[in-house]
């Protein structure tokens, strides 16, 4: 089975979990006033429930064909592509998420951006940290500045 | 209205006033190009600079100065990066990175100011022109249609985004649409499907998505398969564009500026819908080769959205100036604004105040004037972007696009979201999945179920369907628009099967 109605399928199953819990377990805790409504909250997911497990049933059996199309990247090949790179920067960003509020804008995204260009094989160390530096301050004076959002710049302990 | 006009040109030519329009568009702009900072982020940051001004007129005049830049800034990351900041510019990145890709950056661009211009100008001429009169026509319009009309909008873009796989845009749609109600909802602000998790307790954020849908699996892909991008991209040289260019796209802009301004005048249609339906309108009513060309970098296809999303800005201006009802969130934010400011947008705005009235209307022509002029010998400047290293330019899209998503919510969870969606986005990718009707859906689903709630309160069940004609007929034309593309490429499989086709 091709990767799409694989996808089809786990899309099928999260509907019909979503449905589940629009038809069955949602209007357990409305109020009786509610109940004279003609419309509950309840009444548009599981109309979007329906629609949806129908189509994802149309892909799944494939009664709608269409011609394969030569992807970009060819997902059957995906270990001859760089995946760890890949991998490593979608583990920095989690990092970056949640370091950013305890550890501070400046320091978190200045280890970020070196971190990022490290991962993906640059080896100047110097223009890597000058560029992450730059880089950090001129956003953080735009956006706390300028924008006047508030970013803590500093880890909480050093009073940022 | 000649005297309209002389008193907005007296307003908006003052040297306070030019300034405000020549510093919004500059904002607007620079800020738009980042891949996340839409103009509603935008424009609500600008509030407290233009209440503080304390004129109404300067006020609007910046903010619409800095709506117009965002738009037009919006387009350009579309273009260069694939990652469109703003929803209304999506559809410009269908062709306009394609361009790009193929080293045509530079004439890419130049479409984009050309035809933002040409929307821009042509829709404020329609706004002089129609904006007493519109005002009627979007005053009949009932939550049932507003319905109705979001399900056409709806199932054009999934009949149009796939390519011969309705099904699949079809499951995406109404993926946009689950996850709008997750959150709480309108009717009884209920919250929805958040599993008990506070954060999801407002929803998700549409710029995380947006980010989640096409930077980040843009960015995966850059990861996974270096291109052989960098000098060669890099070289805007191709600033002009030819005579017989010119002629291909001076017809798609006349058509997309008034479709455009018109969709942006009804309330929740706006430039995003706008801009997807101009696409598929203009890639219907191409010749046959011109149609293989969409989605390749046509350059038709380019200057269609583009056209449609500055005209339907300006459109969206009429029900505000005229009704004080804002038709989409931007227009919303400016209506809090100018109430802050003392005046209250109504039928009697061009009575009591027409200098507000029209030095809005003249500095659109100012604004789009300085983001033509602006725009234009910037353009190689701005394309540097594409020079630099790979090994910067990516940490910094993903940088870029997680403080996108982390400014407009100020929430770390918004960030985990983020990476967890633009994982989900990269495998619906990797299966061919259309990505744009999720985030459509997404964009509408508030709005559409807010519509669809309001009309079942009305008629107390679903008798609006049939008992007005006009939600008949635009739900008749949603249905037509689905089955009418697997029906025509049915008969054209038989037809190639040797099948005779009946007529």
């Amino acid at each position: 089975m091709a990767l799409d109605r694989w996808i089809a399928l786990i899309l099928l199953s999260i509907c019909l979990a979503y449905g589940y819990t629009a038809w069955f377990t949602m209007d357990a805790g409305l109020a009786p006033f509610m109940k004279r409504n003609p419309i509950w909250p309840s009444t548009f997911p599981k109309v979007l429930s329906i629609l949806a497990v129908i189509a994802c049933l149309v892909v799944l059996s494939g009664i709608e064909k269409s011609e394969p199309k030569e992807a970009d990247i060819d997902y059957r090949r995906l270990h001859e592509y760089k995946l760890g790179q890949a991998i490593m920067l979608l583990g920095l960003m989690v990092a970056y998420a949640l370091c950013l509020r305890p550890v501070g804008f400046i320091f978190s995204t200045t280890l970020f951006l070196f971190l990022g260009s490290f991962i993906l094989g640059e080896r100047k160390w110097i223009l890597m940290i000058t560029v992450a530096l730059i880089a950090t301050m001129v956003v953080w004076y735009l956006v706390q500045q300028v924008l006047g959002i508030y970013m803590r710049p500093l880890p909480g302990i050093l009073g940022g | 209205m000649l005297e309209g006009l002389l008193i907005g040109l007296q307003t908006a030519m003052s040297f306070q006033n030019l300034a405000m329009v020549i510093a919004g568009c500059l904002i607007g702009t620079f800020i738009g190009m980042l891949p996340g900072l839409g103009p509603m982020s935008i424009i609500a940051i600008m509030i407290p600079v233009a209440i503080s001004m304390g004129d109404p007129s300067a006020a609007l005049i910046l903010l619409a100065g800095v709506y117009y830049g965002a738009i037009f800034g919006g387009s350009t990351s579309s273009i260069l990066l694939n990652a469109p900041g703003v929803a209304g510019t999506v559809a410009s990145s269908f062709d306009g990175y394609p361009m790009a890709k193929k080293g045509k950056a530079g004439k890419a661009l130049t479409i984009a100011a050309i035809s933002s211009f040409a929307g821009g100008t042509i829709g404020a001429i329609l706004l002089m022109i129609f904006a007493p009169m519109l005002s009627s026509v979007a005053l009949l319009f009932h939550s049932a249609e507003y319905f109705a009309l979001m399900v056409v909008g709806l199932s054009a873009i999934a009949a149009f985004a796939g390519t011969g796989q309705v099904a699949k845009a079809i499951i995406m749609t109404l993926f946009g649409l689950i996850l709008a109600t997750v959150g709480e909802g309108t009717l009884f602000s209920l919250p929805r499907f958040t599993g008990g998790i506070m954060d999801l307790q407002s929803g998700l954020g549409f710029i995380t998505l947006a980010m989640a849908m096409f930077a980040l699996p843009e960015a995966l892909f850059l990861v996974l398969k270096p291109k052989e991008t960098g000098s060669s991209g890099g070289e805007i040289k191709d600033l002009r564009i030819t005579r017989s260019e010119a002629r291909a796209i001076a017809p798609v802009i006349g058509r997309q500026s008034i479709q455009g301004f018109f969709i942006g005048v009804l309330p929740g249609a706006g430039a995003t819908i706008a801009s997807f339906l101009g696409y598929a309108v203009e890639r219907n009513l191409a010749t046959k080769e011109e149609q293989a060309e969409f989605g390749k970098g046509s350059i038709k296809g380019l200057a269609a959205p583009e056209t449609a999303n500055n005209a339907a800005c300006t459109g969206s201006f009429v029900p505000l100036l005229t009704l004080g009802i804002p038709g989409s969130g931007t227009t919303a934010i400016l209506l809090g604004a100018l109430i802050a400011l003392n005046v209250s947008p109504g039928p009697r705005l061009m009575i009591d105040e027409p200098q507000i009235f029209w030095a809005v209307i003249m500095s659109m022509f100012i604004g789009n004037l300085v983001l033509l002029v602006l725009n234009l010998p910037l353009i190689p400047y701005i394309a540097k972007v594409l020079s630099i290293p790979r090994n910067f330019l990516i940490p910094f899209i993903l940088f870029f696009t997680l403080m996108g998503a982390y400014i407009g919510q100020n929430n770390a969870t918004e960030l985990l979201i983020l990476v967890g969606f633009g994982i989900c986005a990269t495998a619906l990718k990797f299966a061919d999945y259309p990505l744009p009707p999720l985030l459509i859906g997404f964009i509408l689903g508030g709005m559409l179920e807010d519509n669809f709630a309001r009309s079942m309160q009305l008629y107390d069940g679903i008798a609006f369907i049939w008992e007005r004609p006009m939600t008949l007929g635009l739900l008749a034309i949603s249905l037509i628009l689905l089955v009418l593309p697997s029906y025509r490429a049915r008969r054209a499989r038989y037809h190639a099967d040797g099948v005779a086709s009946g007529d």
